[in-house]
């Protein structure tokens, strides 16, 4: 058998296995007690990895947002005395089956989604979705925001999620799909489907009325509550994928806010980077372009797995957020289509009659035709203390498909 | 003169859209020049040549688009970047949807394709040409400067695979019917015809159709295919198909100048033919030894002769045609001679859209003993070292590269043809304009229709001083055409210029008026 | 039949790789013409084109 087609079968394994994916909700727990190797003074990031010298604004303050709440620092330039000092450990998400949005910090007493992936038995997590900490702001509001989801959301959902035993995420993912949802920044539908499955559990599983009101009044309210679950389905129902021998699809796609970075199935653990690009978007009055940091975040796994920019064809109501036409979402959806391995046969577009999402981002197609993953995103300011500040369209830059395909000739072409 | 350019990376177009666009945009009154290119290393040469030489533009991709602009007015250049993005989307979104971005795409969306056409820039029409013989298609390659010895790989990949490699370089082919590329409609009909030529097949096929006859096959080789490193791998091919092809009964060979040892390898297959075969290999001096069956032309117009011979219908309809075509005589003596205080005019430009025409024409004028030069010259020493300024007799390919870089052939745009007669015609040694219109797929819309104003600006110029300008022309095409033979010969001869049935009377017509006047020579 | 005879015995389906134009006049004789949007692959990087050529 030729190298092409040892890649052909190896690449329809690693979609078969994509598609196989059966994520359920089956905790939400302090970060610390479930994730491998989160122990101490560590907090885990978004991207690939990067020392704290390099990190951008919004990334720093996230970092220092995060310190603070878990009190290893009474102040800010305290916090960033100490994360400079180099004695909390920063790693990647990625490299404890976990992913997070933006700056993505995930620290040991924050409570995370708990995700596991029944087909395969494998688990991911994500922290939750929040537009201040993660964006870099270490506001006292904004930490707030965290003691409020470790005091009160979390320990309310658990209880519901632990009362349902589990809560099965694809069938809300495919019919939010088929909702106008694209699941990377469009999650009207989602979320209100997973509020729904929460509330009747929740009630029974006897939480406070305090507790319960204002965990279903922070549901109802948050249009980004399924972002989190969204993102540790896609970590869950990507990893299986992992380190298929000759397989040339992207298994991961993660910013850090400096830079890009991608791994792919038959290369192993290793990272393929460049540049963070800047995202084309629209901002929140009061903010401008030129305030924009650069692409961030480990959301972009919800592309990895054939949903957000890859699906903007079927929700045409995020081109309020990231501007442009329907025709043109239907054209993103198109071309991502001639990138991809084959289409979901479950993850449905009623706009494209019903066709699926395009699937398994298979690297020489990139090079190939130059057509790079399109993320529909949310954009941080470029320094430190900010919210959100808009969100857009970026594009993975060329340069990691690239590279890896480089490593790719080096590794199978003798 | 102001200039002005923008950059628009990753935008790739191909060159016809691009090259619709800069027309349009260099008819925009008040613009000088513009250039709407790929940034390619030519068209980066290109546009430096007309003063663009920014470090952006230097640092642009064959991938990303670049629009520059001369004209006197910086408004004016401002204005039209700024509507850039109008041009160049109206017409390429929608239509696109439904395209595939690969070759292996197109290949498993429609796994029955047999022909794959390959009209991108040269550096990577070899790899999609590989890719679609490995796929087991047949392909037709108009791309031109394919290296030579992709060519060759090619060839054997497909000669092994059984399947035809048409190009590169190649214009036209007609296939059951079906023209390829630059073609005339024509009647299908017992002639088969392998040819190097675009034009030479063009014109063969037009001729034997306004002979009554038609055409079964006609396979374009692409032009070195007779060149020795080649050695005619599809010449040869294209032979045993005919050969074997129920519905073919004459084969016609046309080509330009071929290798020693690959005229010794055509030569023996010609032999083994089963089939009478007639060539026309332009250039050759001696004859082939190809067996009885095979007859020698010395021009198209004679292939076509002995081809019809070798049918058994009689060629006079067509080829004994006449030398008036407007109740005039041909003008007995030479035509500028009644120029006064100037020296005499006496000299012919040719201004060929048809590559093949120009060698024809040039062939038949050093047959008669009449030196030419050109830019593709038969003879070296009478190259001319600038193809724009042209010297005593001179024939111009236009198809050349030298004129078609960044712009679009003569066969399709007429501006450059336009221009150069107007040029021809303020030169006071010129009496005689030779021209060629070529008719069919893929050509202009009027091609005769967008030189008429040129030639009558040209002729009053000539009479503004004194002299006469004759104008000879030839139209290769048929009935059949979209643009219509007969209409585009009728506003020819409304305009006074003299129309031959073919290129090479076109030609040989000229050589008799030239003749007939003071011989050409100097001195 | 022969892979080559059967080329001009057979309808033609064509695939049209680059200038439009000739797909589009195909088209109008009545050929079925498969289009492939092209532009240069792997943007002209020839390290790319020749891992391309072994892997794609």
């Amino acid at each position: 058998m030729d190298i092409k087609q040892q890649i052909d079968l190896a690449n329809q394994e690693a979609v078969s296995r994509l598609i196989q994916g059966d994520p359920v909700l089956a905790d939400i727990a302090p970060a610390g007690q479930v994730i491998p190797g989160l122990q101490g003074r560590m907090i885990l990031h978004a991207g690939p990895p990067i020392p704290w010298s390099a990190m951008c604004g919004a990334m720093r303050g996230a970092l220092i947002g995060i310190t603070l709440f878990e009190g290893w620092a009474s102040s800010v330039a305290e916090a960033e005395a100490l994360l400079a000092s180099g004695e909390v450990s920063l790693e990647p998400n990625h490299h404890h089956q976990a992913v997070g949005p933006m700056a993505g910090t995930i620290s040991p007493s924050l409570p995370v989604f708990v995700v596991e992936n029944r087909a395969f038995g494998n688990r991911a997590f994500c922290r939750n979705v929040e537009g201040m900490q993660q964006f870099g702001d270490y506001s006292e509001k904004a930490l707030a925001g965290l003691r409020f989801w470790r005091d009160v959301a979390a320990p309310a959902m658990a209880a519901a999620v632990h009362q349902a035993g589990g809560i099965s995420l694809k069938p809300i993912i495919t019919q939010a799909l088929q909702m106008g949802d694209e699941l990377h920044n469009r999650h009207s539908a989602s979320s209100s489907l997973f509020a729904n499955a929460l509330a009747i559990p929740m009630i029974q599983a006897s939480v406070p009325q305090p507790q319960l009101l204002q965990t279903l009044g922070y549901m109802i309210g948050h249009n980004l509550l399924f972002l989190g679950l969204a993102m540790a389905a896609g970590k869950a129902i990507a990893d299986p994928a992992r380190d298929i021998a000759c397989s040339t699809v992207v298994t991961a796609m993660c910013r850090n806010g400096t830079e890009f970075g991608i791994r792919v199935s038959g290369l192993g653990d290793e990272w393929f980077t460049a540049p963070a690009p800047k995202v084309d978007g629209l901002y929140v009055p009061g903010y401008r372009e030129e305030d924009a940091g650069l692409d961030m975040g480990d959301s972009a796994i919800t592309e990895t797995v054939g949903w957000g920019g890859f699906v903007l064809g079927g929700a045409p109501g995020i081109l309020t957020l990231v501007g442009g036409t329907a025709e043109q979402a239907l054209a993103y959806t198109r071309e991502m289509a001639h990138i991809t391995v084959t289409r979901h046969p479950h993850y449905l577009m009623p706009a494209f009659d019903f066709e699926g999402a395009p699937l398994g981002i298979d690297i020489r197609k990139v090079v190939q035709t130059g057509i790079t993953p399109i993320i529909d995103t949310a954009i941080a300011h470029r320094e430190s203390g900010h919210p959100k500040i808009g969100g857009g369209l970026v594009r993975a830059p060329l340069a990691c498909f690239k590279k890896a395909l480089a490593r790719f000739g080096q590794k199978y072409v003798s | 003169m102001a200039s002005g350019y923008l950059i628009r990376k990753n935008q790739y177009y191909d060159s016809v859209f691009l090259m619709r666009v800069a027309r349009a945009l260099s008819d925009e009154p008040g613009v000088r020049e513009c250039a709407v290119v790929m940034a390619t290393d030519a068209n980066k040469e290109l546009l430096a040549g007309l003063g663009i030489r920014a470090a952006e533009v230097s640092a642009a991709r064959p991938n990303d688009l670049v629009v520059a602009i001369l004209a006197n007015d910086e408004a004016l250049i401002a204005r039209l970047l700024g509507e850039m993005d109008a041009r160049l989307t109206s017409s390429s979104q929608a239509v696109r949807a439904a395209d595939y971005r690969s070759l292996e795409a197109a290949c498993a969306a429609q796994p029955q394709a047999n022909l794959v056409v390959i009209s991108t820039p040269g550096a990577y029409a070899g790899r999609e040409a590989r890719k679609a013989l490995e796929q087991g298609k047949h392909v037709f390659i108009f791309s031109d400067n394919v290296p030579l010895e992709q060519e060759v790989e090619l060839k054997q990949l497909g000669r092994a695979r059984r399947r035809l490699v048409m190009g590169p370089d190649c214009g036209t082919s007609l296939i059951g019917g079906v023209g390829i590329g630059f073609a005339n409609r024509v009647r299908r009909g017992p002639v088969g015809i392998i040819g190097a030529s675009g034009t030479g097949i063009q014109e063969f096929t037009s001729l034997i159709h306004q002979a009554g006859s038609g055409i079964s096959h006609a396979i374009g080789t692409g032009s070195h295919d007779l060149a020795d490193a080649v050695g005619g791998i599809t010449t040869l091919m294209a032979l045993d198909v005919l050969g074997a092809d129920p519905a073919t009964e004459v084969i016609a060979v046309i080509s330009k100048p071929a290798g020693a040892r690959t005229l010794e390898l055509l030569q023996e297959r010609i032999r083994r033919c089963p089939k009478p075969v007639i060539g026309c290999l332009l250039g050759l001096k001696t004859a082939l030894d190809a067996g009885p069956r095979f007859v020698q032309a010395r021009t198209i117009d004679q292939a076509v002769e002995r081809t019809l011979a070798a049918l058994g219908v009689t060629s006079a309809l067509l080829l004994r045609m006449p030398r008036k075509e407007k109740g005039e005589e041909i003008p007995p003596r030479f035509p500028g001679e009644e120029g006064r205080g100037v020296r005499s005019p006496r000299y012919l430009r040719g201004l060929f859209a048809g590559g093949t025409f120009c060698f024809q024409a040039q062939q038949v004028l050093w047959d008669a003993g009449i030196p030419v030069y050109s830019n593709t010259p038969l003879d070296s020493r009478y190259r001319l070292t600038n193809p724009e300024t042209s010297l005593e007799h001179s024939i111009i390919d236009m198809g050349d590269d030298h004129f078609t870089r960044g712009k679009p052939h003569p066969m399709i745009d007429a501006t450059e043809r336009r221009k150069r007669i107007l040029q021809e015609a303020n030169d006071p040694e010129v009496a005689i304009l030779l021209l060629d219109f070529i008719l069919g797929e893929m050509a202009a819309s009027d091609p005769v229709g967008d030189l008429i104003p040129a030639i009558r600006q040209a002729q009053e110029s000539a009479a503004r001083r004194g002299g006469r300008l004759t104008v000879v022309a030839s139209v290769c095409g048929t009935d059949l055409d979209v643009q219509g033979l007969d209409r585009q010969k009728a506003m020819l001869m409304e305009a006074g210029v003299y129309v031959l049935p073919s290129s090479a009377q076109a030609a040989e017509f000229c050589r008799d008026l030239i003749q007939r006047g003071e011989g050409g020579r100097d001195g | 039949m022969d892979d080559l005879m059967a080329l001009f015995t057979g309808p033609l389906i064509a695939i049209n790789v680059g200038v439009r134009d000739f797909g589009l006049a195909l088209e109008q004789q009545d050929v079925q013409v498969i289009y492939v949007d092209w532009s240069p692959p792997a943007g002209g990087d020839q390290e790319m084109l020749d891992l391309l050529d072994q892997l794609l």
